[in-house]
């Protein structure tokens, strides 16, 4: 009993834990909202594993602007990321319908050369960069709260990195929410929407650009392979329980609650990376979604199943 | 055919690369700093070291092995699979190391193995049994299982002090300590892969590219993609160490990807690749060698990723740039053509009264400036397809004298070739497949360059020698073009 009492209450113990650990939820839950916006489309196009691509991609780009600027900065890494990201979206492109490669192939091809590229580069440059490449890979989201204060008029506002994380925020839910109709008829319906006129391969290079910026915006927090799971997991933990894609993306938010206070707090108790906990808060809410879900879980296929005992195939006798 | 030509081509690649930087320094005195990279190199080529013997061909076993996994991975569009693998098995080697409490290389392949099958079940089941679609399963399975690797890794960091620092080479992979026990898992995993491949090649082709003919003539299916995975799942594990979670799908993929570009046939592109993960392999781990700090994971990735560049770009058939220069070239030939035929209507037009014709015709029935006809024209007289002179005729005016073109005999020899072609074509596709006569024109406008002699003759049988095309205009015939044909002849 004492240790649930300790899970629960742990990360809230003391003010200075509370200031604290407040600000890793507003950055966890600020992150999980913008990931899953853009990856709600992005699974839709059964293109899930491109995140997973541009998200490794970004590394030379991110090692570059370090390289140039010499500052950990954020906007200058934006700016290199997001080329090094749309680089790697392109040559992804070129290669799957230039040549003779599978899109497939072409994307396991591409993101490894730029990740490749950017470990030699942090290895050639080891003595001036501080730049931990496990740290890129899971992220530091723990240490959100050492960021600078952002300071406007010469009044603190607060942190900085939160700041940035909250704008790319607004502006993602705000381009879904102006583009909603557009992302809608391209996700379910490619013809309809050419027949339609909208501009099919700008609004997929559109989605990529969102991909890429979110992405960068929380590599730094979350890591390069967690961002994934903060894409993929709620999209399709809620696609059991909601068939409706708004009744989707309005409870990604709720989720995303869930999801980093379940990371802060597992991960307070358990000693794990926070990052890692998020990805494995998701994981045990998707679990019992995909179990128990009215829309196609699995128990609810199995007594489907015992229901109406499926037609014989007749072509087998 | 295709693989001397590249080891040819990779080999003098490399002496050019060798001869140039050693050109550049020839006559200056060597710096320290290249005097340790050359006696480095010297070192590594040598091969005296036991030590550096064992890596070497670690790597080279290691590159041998992934490039013929990834033969069948890429061709089985399973190149992400091998990514989400890859990321699976990093629950398994922190289990395995803690149940063990050491480095214990079997323990921890163990492990490995039991959660990358784990990964591949789940994503088949979520694949198979629920609505979610396989990219998103392997998302999930990929992000899922690398969250709890990572988690299980702290935990063990944390709980007995730094002790499985070296777990994390896991990540990235590491050629340090490699030793001779390291090489095992290697070999084994590649006894396993070859005897495979040589004992079920004919099975494991007809279930890579036909599935469902495959289960028609009995094989087992399912059976076959299992154990293919498992091979798959054995090859990552074994190379885990040298190159790491995050890059091992490079080196599956990669090699396999280049030898696609080249080849279509399944045993060639399976040699290929073997041979292209073992020199990229090989060459990663040199420079690595040679240079500090260099991981030798990502070097051994840019190397297979640059051979792939210079074959894309440079291969004598396939590579990019023998493709444009080939299309130029038929472009120049098509457009000469077309500026025959359409000297060949011009002098239709006179009704064949003229031998040579003005500069102006051909413009307006080119449709063209007179810059880009002029430009036409030299093409034509540089290939000795037509002459050219400035009329000084009778008729006096104030206009600039007119150029007068004549076609040679072999210029006018390929014009009626190619009037011939096309009329043909367009009479073939209003008899024998009904096209209306006003649909033809553009499909004769493409066909007439690249059709055959032989074609044209068996049309010519089929249609029974005809002189006349659909639009009533004449065909010249073989004869005719080969006896000199005149304007004697044609005059009605």
């Amino acid at each position: 009993m004492s240790s649930i009492i300790t899970f629960l209450t742990g990360p809230w113990a003391t003010p200075e834990l509370i200031s604290w650990n407040f600000q890793i939820l507003v950055m966890g839950f600020l992150v999980c909202i913008s990931c899953a916006l853009v990856g709600t489309f992005v699974s839709l196009r059964r293109m899930s594993l491109l995140g997973d691509a541009i998200s490794h991609g970004i590394l030379p780009g991110i090692v570059l602007a370090y390289l140039f600027t010499g500052s950990l900065s954020l906007f200058p890494m934006w700016i290199g990321a997001a080329l090094a990201g749309i680089a790697c979206g392109v040559s992804i492109q070129w290669l799957h319908t230039k040549t003779r490669l599978r899109e497939d192939a072409a994307m396991g091809l591409t993101f490894t050369t730029f990740f490749a590229l950017g470990m030699v580069l942090l290895g050639l440059n080891a003595e001036n960069i501080h730049l931990d490449v496990a740290c890129i890979l899971y992220g530091e989201i723990g240490l959100i709260p050492l960021e600078t204060d952002w300071y406007l008029f010469g009044k603190n506002l607060g942190n900085q990195a939160i700041w940035s994380m909250g704008f790319i925020c607004i502006f993602t839910q705000l381009a879904t929410f102006f583009f909603y109709k557009i992302l809608l008829v391209t996700s379910f319906d490619l013809s309809l929407a050419k027949s339609l006129g909208i501009p099919v391969n700008w609004v997929q290079y559109g989605l990529m650009f969102f991909l890429a910026l979110v992405v960068v915006a929380s590599f730094e927090s979350v890591g390069v392979i967690m961002v994934l799971a903060m894409m993929i997991l709620p999209p399709v933990s809620l696609s059991f329980l909601f068939t409706r894609l708004p009744c989707i993306l309005w409870s990604c938010i709720a989720l995303s609650i869930f999801y980093s206070l379940g990371g802060i707090h597992l991960a307070y108790a358990m000693d794990f990376p926070i990052s890692a906990s998020i990805a494995l808060t998701a994981v045990f809410i998707f679990l019992p979604c995909c179990l128990l879900g009215s829309k196609g879980g699995l128990l609810i296929g199995l007594f489907d199943l015992v229901k109406k005992p499926q037609i014989e195939d007749c072509s087998t006798k | 055919m295709s693989l001397p030509r590249i080891n040819f081509s990779l080999l003098g690649l490399l002496s050019f690369g060798l001869i140039s930087s050693s050109m550049l320094h020839a006559n200056q005195p060597l710096t320290a700093n290249e005097e340790a990279v050359l006696g480095k190199a010297l070192v590594f080529l040598s091969f005296q070291d036991p030590s550096l013997r064992v890596m070497v061909l670690g790597v080279l076993l290691m590159g041998l092995n992934c490039g013929l996994m990834g033969g069948y991975i890429v061709t089985r569009r399973l190149s992400m699979f091998g990514d989400t693998l890859s990321h699976a098995v990093l629950p398994g080697i922190a289990v395995g190391y803690s149940l063990t409490q050491s480095k214990n290389n079997w323990a921890l392949m163990l492990g490995a193995t039991f959660s990358g099958f784990a990964g591949v079940w789940f994503i088949s089941f979520l694949s198979r049994h629920t609505k979610i679609k396989t990219d998103s399963a392997m998302a999930i399975v990929l992000s899922g299982f690398y969250a709890l690797g990572i988690c299980l890794i702290a935990y063990l960091q944390k709980s007995d002090g730094g002790g499985v620092a070296n777990l994390e080479n896991y990540l990235f992979g590491s050629i340090v300590g490699f030793s001779q026990g390291d090489l095992l898992p290697i070999v084994c995993s590649l006894i396993l892969v070859l005897g495979t491949f040589v004992l079920f090649s004919k099975e494991l082709l007809a279930t890579g590219f036909d599935p469902s003919f495959a289960r028609s003539i009995g094989l087992p299916v399912g059976l076959l993609e299992f154990s293919l995975s498992a091979l798959l799942t054995f090859c990552i594990v074994s190379s885990l160490q040298i190159i790491g979670v995050v890059l091992v799908s490079a080196l599956l993929i990669i090699p396999a990807a280049t030898a696609a570009l080249i080849t279509i046939r399944m045993d060639k592109l399976l040699l290929l690749s073997g041979v292209l993960g073992a020199v990229s392999g090989f060459t990663g781990c040199f420079i690595s060698f040679l240079k500090n700090g260099l991981p030798v994971g990502p070097v051994i990735t840019l190397c297979s990723a640059s051979i792939f560049l210079t074959i894309l770009w440079l291969h004598p058939s396939q590579g990019r740039v023998c493709l444009w220069a080939r299309s130029f070239k038929r472009n120049q030939k098509i457009r000469l053509e077309n500026t025959l035929k359409a000297c060949y209507q011009v002098l239709e037009e006179l009704s064949f009264l003229e031998e040579s014709f003005p500069q102006s015709l051909l413009g307006k029935r080119r449709g063209k400036s007179s810059g880009e006809i002029e430009r036409e024209i030299d093409a034509l007289v540089r290939h000795g397809y037509a002459t050219r002179v400035l009329s000084v005729g009778q008729k006096q005016s104030d206009l600039p004298p007119e150029t007068m073109i004549t076609l040679t005999p072999s210029g006018w020899e390929l014009a009626c070739k190619m009037i011939r072609n096309h009329r043909l074509w367009e009479l073939y596709l209003t008899q024998e497949a009904s096209y209306a006569a006003d649909h033809v024109h553009d499909d004769a406008e493409k066909i007439e360059h690249i059709i055959g002699e032989k074609t044209i003759r068996q049309l010519e049988r089929i249609l029974s020698n005809p002189r006349l095309d659909p639009h009533g205009k004449l065909i010249p015939s073989q004869l005719d073009i080969e006896s000199g044909w005149t304007r004697e002849h044609s005059s009605p």
